[in-house]
Parts: structure tokens; C-alpha cells; sequence
């Protein structure tokens, strides 16, 4: 088994500029974080040997772009969550020794399309047949379908689910890269323009351009690298159902149960040493069901605890510290963005630093609640 | 008849029957021959137990409001605000669907109220099993 702190990231950037990008394709989206990440670590692209990124086909188009040739490639593409995903398998190909250095890369014109990735409707797919002709018109028609059966069956209010839009951009405030850094009240958000009841815009994350880049090597070599390196404790990953009509439960996720404890029992960590936690927020009902099915609150209680300003800064689990998908920003697959800010913490270079923050947690979501992938994050070496 | 604009399903083998029974007016479900469980959408197999020995019945139409949100936006083939629903049949799966006969608001689209299958032409070729609140309950 891999152990603890083995495999480490020792280059992490995001794209030069996110939000709207309108210069770049969604290739060159990819590319830029590359470089950007490559740069800071000395590498060149003839010496990474490893490529993951999302999507049939792109491996080798990312590859060939930034002129690599890989001994492995990953292009499991399960959504916005894929990047941890990609985490995961590369620290288990590393271990194996399939490669030594490793690069994921991540390019989305969300708001430009530039080059984007089509998303046609398939109407021999399940969900062209059983979703798609009842109306659903992208994610904020789908991904909030359980949130009133959440609410119904956890007692979690309207206002609940408007603070947590309200921390976030507390958050964001402080991070000038953010997209929304305006402070906003509950009353802000439960006036704002109605979207899908029972959310309404400030409920909804961004639509933005932007790109992240990765690059993973053993933690023998990672003290060669002029980074501070951040080390991988732990990791998981599961997926449940690509309809979120089917999910099985409404108020829990199936996927978020096997692949966040996976990673903290891997990691080998109590909860209560978690400093720093990401939990990818593409609508504001997704920290409740991450705290919850993360084991970081009971069931039923995560919207207290975010209430009760646990989650803001200075709270005792500071969470979505860059301001999350609903403030920063959000391409589309924002999981990459969650990894970034994870490590930023972890490196002590963050606009919003969590003071002595040792150990992260990243988890993130792919499609709607169709899949899940978390990675523990230090910067100590166990 | 549904407004025109509406995406159409194209079916598959595997889901052919349950075009064909929405068309008669009958909501066919499958049954796992090991468990006795029902379950959706449509396959030849259990998910449960992976057996092929399964069955195709006709559900009873009965079910409840399990969750839904309520669309503000346009879409083609939709009139704003219209709510986009997932009914759990009294068989045990749960499906999306939306709802006819019923003002599309919070206080008129209560969670678990009793739902029954209004089977609603799309065109010619593809009825969709819409729901409405039931009969007893309104």
C-alpha cells in the first residue's frame, strides 16, 4: 500500500488570468497553467513523463500541445470532481513507478467558449431519456432537485442554505482573484433573482474561464524542487449514479460516503486535526452534504454549523478559503481549483492564509452528485 | 398534446417497452427475480443482484412527491415557472417527471403529497408519463 506522505505536489498554478478570458482557448487555458506550474518547479516539458486530464481524447491532445511524451495517461473524466481523481491515480502510478513526474492539467472556457467542449443532448442516453425531455436545463436545474427533501428531512431553513453563499463570500473579500468579493447579508441572497426554487442566483456558483496544472512526483524527490512540497496523506474516490433522479438518498451522497472517509482513513488522521477544508461548492447545499457526509457533523447539523460561524474566518474549520465556486470562480470543472487553493494553504501562500494550517482536506463532486473524489493534503511529512 | 420545442427520447432496446406501455397508457416497471424488487429505468437485468430472470409489470401510477425545483428561466418547449419534479412510485423507484393539473408554486407542490400518472403525448410516436396530484387528495 502506498503510505502517507509518499507521493507530493510540488508544482501547483492556476492559469495567469481566470474569470474572463476571452484571449485564450480552452486549450491554451490548459497550457497556461502548465507552463505556469512547470516554471515555478524548473521542469521542462521534456521532463515530465506522466499527463491526466478530462475527457476522451485529450490526454494526447494536452500532450502533444506542451510537446510531452508520457509512459502514462489518465483521462477519467467523471466531472468537476476528476482532478482529485487524477490525484489519486497518479500517486498510485508513481508508486508503482509507471512514472516519476506527473502533470494534470485542467483548461475550461466556461464563459467565453472558446474551443469548448460541446455538450450535445443525447437523446438515446438515460438521461436524454429519462431526465432531459422533463425540462432540466443544465446544472442549476438539476444539481438542486434534492435540496428541498434535504431541507425537509433535516430541518435546514431557506436562510440556512443563504448563509452559506454569505460565508463564502466573506471569504472572497479577501482574495483579490476572486470573481464576487462584495460583502452580501442573507437578506441579499434570499432577494436575489430567483433561479431554480428554491435557489436563487447568489446560490448558483460562476460561469468563468480559467485553467489549473498540477505536477506530482515521490517525496524522495521532492526536496530537489525550489516549491515547498505538499504531501499526499491520503486519497479517495467513488461514483454513484450520472442522474441525480436516481440518487438514492436525497439528503445524503453516496459517493461523498466511500470517497472523503476512504481518504482521511488512508491518510490515517482524526477529524479533528483538519485545519483546512475545501468542499467544492457548485450550489450552496453541497458543504451541508459534504460536512455531513464527511463525518465533519452529524447528520442534520452542518447548517448550525456553518449558522454558527465555524466555517468563516477565524471559525474553528475554515472552509472554501478562496471564496469557493459560488465567489472565486467556476469553469465548469472547478474541482481543480478547490486542489489549488488546498495547497496554497498547505504552502502558506494563500490571500485568505489560515494561520499554522498543517493538514487540508479537498473533496470535490463530479456531474450531480454522480461522483466524488477527496484528497488529505500536509505540509508535514508524516 | 405537449408543447412543441420539447427534447424527445429516443429509446433503446432495452427501454422499448416502456415507450410502448406510456403509449398505452400503461406505466411498465421491472422486477428483480431474486429479490422481488421493482426497479428503474428500464434494463434487462437486476441492479441488484445482477440476474437476467426479471420481469416487466405494470405499475400502479401511484406516487408521491418526492422533490423537485421550480424553473424560472425559458427553455423551448417550457412555459416559466415550471417545476421539475422526481415522484417516488408506490412500487419503491423513483422518477423525474413533471407536474400537470397544478399550480407550479411551493404552497401548491407539497413534499410527499400523493401523485398520480397523468400519461401525456409528446407527438405522435412518444407519450411521457407526466403526474398530478390524485384524484382523493384534491
Amino acid at each position: 500500500m502506498i503510505r502517507p506522505g509518499e507521493i507530493a505536489v510540488v508544482g501547483a498554478a492556476e492559469s495567469t488570468k481566470i474569470g474572463a478570458v476571452p484571449g485564450m482557448s480552452q486549450i491554451m487555458l490548459h497550457a497556461d497553467a502548465a507552463l505556469n506550474a512547470m516554471e515555478e518547479t524548473g521542469l521542462k516539458p521534456g521532463d515530465i513523463d506522466g499527463v491526466a486530464c478530462v475527457g476522451p481524447m485529450m490526454p494526447q491532445q494536452i500532450a502533444h500541445y506542451l510537446g510531452i511524451t508520457p509512459k502514462w495517461v489518465d483521462g477519467t473524466g467523471v466531472g468537476g470532481c476528476s482532478f482529485m481523481l487524477h490525484v489519486r491515480h497518479a500517486a498510485a502510478a508513481i508508486h508503482a513507478g509507471y512514472a516519476k513526474t506527473i502533470l494534470i492539467t485542467h483548461g475550461e472556457s466556461g464563459k467565453s467558449r472558446i474551443n469548448a467542449t460541446p455538450r450535445p443532448p443525447e437523446p438515446e442516453s438515460l438521461n436524454g431519456q429519462f431526465e432531459v425531455p422533463y425540462g432540466p436545463f443544465g446544472p442549476p436545474t438539476l444539481f438542486p432537485i434534492p435540496v428541498l427533501r434535504y431541507m425537509k428531512e433535516r430541518g435546514v431553513s431557506h436562510e440556512d442554505l443563504a448563509m452559506v453563499a454569505v460565508v463564502q463570500r466573506e471569504w472572497a473579500g479577501k482574495n483579490p482573484r476572486a470573481m464576487f468579493r462584495d460583502p452580501i447579508t442573507v437578506d441579499d441572497v434570499l432577494n436575489s433573482r430567483m433561479i431554480a426554487y428554491p435557489f436563487r442566483i447568489l446560490q448558483c456558483c460562476l460561469v468563468t474561464d480559467g485553467g489549473g496544472a498540477l505536477i506530482l512526483t515521490s517525496a524522495d524527490r521532492a526536496k530537489d524542487f525550489p516549491t515547498k512540497p505538499v504531501y499526499i496523506l491520503g486519497t479517495g474516490e467513488s461514483v454513484e449514479t450520472n442522474m441525480v433522479s436516481q440518487m438514492k438518498d436525497f439528503t445524503s451522497s453516496s459517493a461523498f460516503r466511500v470517497a472523503g472517509p476512504t481518504a482521511i482513513e488512508a491518510a490515517g488522521i482524526d477529524r479533528s486535526a483538519v485545519d483546512h477544508m475545501m468542499i467544492y461548492d457548485a450550489f450552496a447545499h453541497l458543504p451541508l452534504y459534504g460536512l455531513e457526509d464527511l463525518g465533519f457533523c452529524k447528520p442534520g447539523e452542518a447548517a448550525g454549523f456553518i449558522r454558527e460561524g465555524n466555517t468563516r474566518p477565524g471559525g474553528k474549520l475554515p472552509l472554501n478559503t478562496n471564496g469557493g465556486g459560488l465567489s472565486y470562480t467556476h469553469t465548469g470543472m472547478y474541482g481543480m481549483f478547490a486542489l489549488q487553493e488546498s495547497i496554497r494553504q498547505m504552502r502558506g501562500t494563500a490571500p485568505a492564509q489560515v494561520p499554522d494550517a498543517k493538514i487540508s482536506v479537498c473533496h470535490g463532486v463530479g456531474g450531480m452528485f454522480s461522483a466524488s473524489g477527496t484528497v488529505v493534503f500536509s505540509n508535514q511529512k508524516p | 398534446m405537449l408543447a412543441p420545442g420539447r427534447p424527445k427520447p429516443k429509446p433503446t432496446p432495452e427501454t422499448q417497452h416502456f415507450w410502448d406501455g406510456c403509449k398505452q397508457g400503461k406505466l411498465l416497471l421491472q422486477r428483480c427475480g431474486d429479490t422481488g424488487k421493482a426497479y428503474f429505468p428500464p434494463r434487462p437485468f437486476s441492479p441488484y443482484t445482477g440476474t437476467r430472470n426479471v420481469e416487466v409489470f405494470e405499475a400502479s401510477g401511484r406516487a408521491k412527491l418526492h422533490s423537485y425545483v421550480i424553473h424560472h428561466r425559458p427553455v423551448p418547449g417550457f412555459t416559466p415557472p415550471y417545476a421539475i419534479a422526481v415522484v417516488e412510485l408506490e412500487e419503491g423507484p423513483r422518477l423525474m417527471t413533471n407536474i400537470v393539473d397544478c399550480e407550479q408554486t411551493p404552497e401548491a407542490l407539497q413534499l410527499d403529497m400523493p401523485m398520480e400518472v397523468a400519461f401525456t403525448p409528446l407527438d405522435e410516436e412518444v407519450t411521457l408519463p407526466l403526474f398530478r396530484p390524485a384524484k382523493e387528495s384534491k
